[in-house]
């Protein structure tokens, strides 16, 4: 579905993706991981080609993303940041129906497809004619879901999405994104530093340090069979948090 | 350096188009009279429109009052036809370069620039110095010469009287004169600060209503310093083509009136608060056997006119403004190098002051509105640009990230996006400009262009407070609040409801 051949990218002297390939398969749940500055990031931002790499190439269903396809490929895809990255001067209804009216959708489409969304991110009604600042940090996530959603993409791509949320809210919003996930059967890409995070949602953890790939695998596979001790020490330092250790993550 | 070339030739193809579009307009089926922004010449222009008339003529002065120099160019460039100027002007100060002695050789002169005079009309307006009778009665002082034994003295000249070489600097020389508190002012403002004591002597022209009113002492020039000025009707040779009747029409007012008539005509306008017209169609009427229609202007009517032209200049300047500068502040944001030659031209267009501006604008485009339209726009580009650029610049990297991600082409996320999202910043942009437009236009008085200017200016000649205050200022501040109203009704508008709502929740 998704490939990354041989990326790089390079700001200045620092190296934000050192020579990198992976592969995403169709209808997988892959976490990308690491410490602040491991080029988690620049990956997911470069599938949707907001950055372009420096060498190698992206490829999305076969295709290798290039200037003349990018806003064809990005419609087939959603993409979903921290704090939503949601339009201020939209109302959540508008938000959601923006590039739909951009490609001219008739009307009772949108308002059907909508419908449909509100339902599947559990996303009150109402909320829909209030503006992003109207709405709770969670309501502008789920708003921001929809948006993603709206075109039907083959990859959902979710950069932090949880991020910036208290941690009750964070809660319900993780328990609602794992539903949405398996009705969806979509391929997702998902970025975050929270190694539990990465371990309830996906069937694949990519962890990255310094703009490389350090290991991929599951979860038991990396805390069994680390390839590096940098890995356990992610592990364990997260893990540390918790009384109960990894039992209180799965 | 390639910035600079950038602006320049922006700068310079706007001007010519708005050269072109003018001289495309032009009307020549009537005669355009000008007039110099003193009351003599204004009248004596109104003469000039009542014997055209008489004779058949179509022939209007548009109220435009110019300064000296604009009023040469003016003739010179066909903006205007004809005007009332003087010999000694002619010689000594347009064309003194050519060191003319004679009236004869000054006609050859003229009749090589294409331009011809009639014989003077009678009086005379030389400059002199003038005292109040009784500081000069009590000083002893007639003459010039008495002068130098008073170097005590505060003299407070018109900047033209300062600066010119047969005036100040050769008198100072001519009778040895000691004093040093010499300094320039506004002449009308001049002999307020004479009646006040504020200064001893003043320079006057001959013909001045003032010299009867507060009973001034016009020394004797003993030493024969001053250049004799007389006024002619100077015109384009090429009217004697197109109005075969206007020869013999002028020569009507040669030798027409005397220095007596011509002051009191000046003090019928200046205190009895008449309108320069309607004096002279009196004059025309009385003299002359000419009678005239006059239209008097009420002052309701004027302050409509006025409006209309403070309005049209302020809302022909703004929308070519807007147009042009929302484009350049999107290519500012858009791309870094380009946006900063940008900004800093019209950042450097806005450090001009507005009066030098206005000034630089006459040798491209004539006298009227055209220029006080192109400096105005030209002033109004910073306020719209550097918002423009601000608001697009600070839009959030993850709405910015958002836009595109979603897969939308750069226009709609220009117009979808970023430019609501900017339109509170563009908005604010636009009405400083709007405010700053309507205040600078005011200006326009100074170039002949119309609009609340016109009423100050005037009224600065004609020591009118009252025309100042009430015909001009006031009303231009009024425009500028109800244009700021406005503004900010639109920006309720125009400004999506979602930007106006707090955003820390």
């Amino acid at each position: 579905m998704l490939q990354l051949l041989g990326v790089s990218k390079s700001y200045d002297q620092t190296v934000a993706l050192q020579r990198t390939s992976l592969r995403i398969t169709n209808s997988s749940i892959t976490a990308l991981i690491g410490p602040s500055g491991c080029g988690k990031s620049t990956i997911v931002r470069m599938m949707i080609g907001l950055i372009a790499p420096d060498a190698g190439e992206v490829r999305f269903d076969g295709t290798v993303l290039h200037d003349d396809n990018l806003l064809s490929v990005r419609q087939r895809m959603g993409y979903v940041i921290q704090e939503g990255g949601l339009f201020p001067h939209l109302s959540a209804y508008r938000n959601v129906a923006l590039l739909a009216r951009h490609l001219k959708w008739p009307r009772d489409r949108i308002e059907n497809k909508i419908a449909e969304l509100t339902e599947l991110t559990r996303f009150p009604r109402a909320g829909l004619t209030r503006y992003p600042a109207e709405l709770s940090g969670g309501e502008r996530q789920r708003v921001s879901l929809m948006r993603a959603l709206m075109l039907d993409p083959k990859v959902l791509l979710l950069d932090e999405p949880l991020g910036a949320l208290d941690p009750m809210i964070r809660f319900e919003l993780q328990t609602d994104l794992k539903r949405i996930f398996g009705e969806l059967s979509t391929t997702v890409v998902l970025v975050t530093h929270d190694m539990a995070e990465a371990a309830y949602f996906s069937d694949r953890i990519v962890l990255l340090r310094k703009g490389a790939i350090v290991q991929e695998g599951t979860f038991d596979e990396l805390v069994n069979n680390p390839s590096d001790p940098f890995v356990t020490q992610f592990i364990n330092a997260q893990r540390s948090m918790f009384p109960g250790g990894s039992e209180a993550i799965s | 350096m390639r910035g600079i070339a950038i602006g320049a030739v922006l700068f310079l193809a706007l001007a010519a188009t708005a050269g072109v579009v003018g001289w495309l307009l032009r009307d020549d089926s009537f005669v355009k009279i000008g007039s110099k922004s003193f009351i003599e010449s204004v009248i004596l222009a109104e003469m000039v429109e009542g014997v055209l008339t008489d004779a058949g003529i179509r022939a209007e002065h548009d109220h435009v009052e110019m300064q000296a120099q604009i009023s040469w160019q003016a003739i010179r460039n066909g903006e205007i036809d004809l005007y009332v100027e003087y010999t000694g002007t002619l010689m000594k100060e347009l064309l003194v370069e050519d060191h003319l002695e004679t009236i004869d050789a000054l006609r050859d002169q003229l009749a090589t620039m294409g331009l011809r005079m009639t014989h003077p009309l009678g009086f005379r307006n030389n400059y002199g110095l003038g005292m109040l009778e009784q500081t000069a009665e009590r000083l002893g002082i007639e003459r010039v010469s008495d002068l130098v034994d008073h170097p005590q003295l505060r003299f407070r000249f018109s900047d033209p009287f300062m600066a010119r070489e047969d005036c100040w600097p050769t008198l100072r020389k001519h009778y040895a004169l000691p004093q040093h508190d010499a300094r320039g002012m506004n002449h009308d403002l001049a002999y307020l600060a004479l009646v006040d004591g504020a200064c001893d002597l003043i320079d006057v022209y001959t013909t001045d209503a003032e010299i009867e009113h507060f009973g001034l002492r016009v020394l004797e020039d003993d030493l024969h310093h001053f250049p004799v000025y007389e006024p002619v009707v100077l015109y384009r040779a090429d009217l004697v083509e197109r109005f075969p009747g206007i020869e013999p029409a002028l020569k009507r007012l040669e030798g027409c009136l005397d220095q007596q008539q011509m002051m009191q005509l000046n003090a019928r306008v200046k205190y009895d608060k008449r309108q320069p017209g309607e004096v002279a169609a009196d004059y025309l009427k009385h003299n002359l056997g000419i009678e005239v229609d006059v239209e008097i202007e009420t002052w309701q009517q004027r302050l409509v006119r006025n409006t209309l032209e403070h309005l049209r200049l302020v809302a022909v300047s703004l929308t070519a403004a807007i147009i042009v500068a929302l484009p350049l502040g999107v290519v500012a944001a858009r791309r870094k190098r380009v946006g900063q030659v940008i900004l800093a031209t019209v950042g450097i267009v806005q450090t001009i002051p507005s009066l030098a501006l206005l000034a630089f604008m006459v040798p491209l485009l004539g006298v009227g509105v055209r220029p006080a339209i192109m400096a105005l726009f030209l002033y109004s580009l910073l306020p719209i640009v550097r918002n423009t650029h601000a608001g697009l610049h600070d839009i959030p990297s993850q709405v910015r990230d958002s836009a595109s991600a979603l897969g939308l082409p750069g226009a709609a996320r220009l117009f979808r996006v970023e430019l609501p999202m900017a339109s509170r910043s563009i908005m604010a942009g636009i009405k400083t400009s709007a405010v700053i437009n309507v205040g600078t236009a005011a200006l326009g008085g100074l170039i002949a262009a119309g609009g609340f200017g016109q009423p100050i200016m005037t009224g600065l000649t004609r020591l009118d407070m009252q025309m100042i205050v009430w015909q001009g200022a006031v009303p231009a501040s009024i425009l500028a609040l109800a244009v700021q109203g406005a503004f900010e009704l639109a920006e309720r508008m125009i400004v999506p409801r979602g930007l106006r709502l707090d955003q820390t929740r």
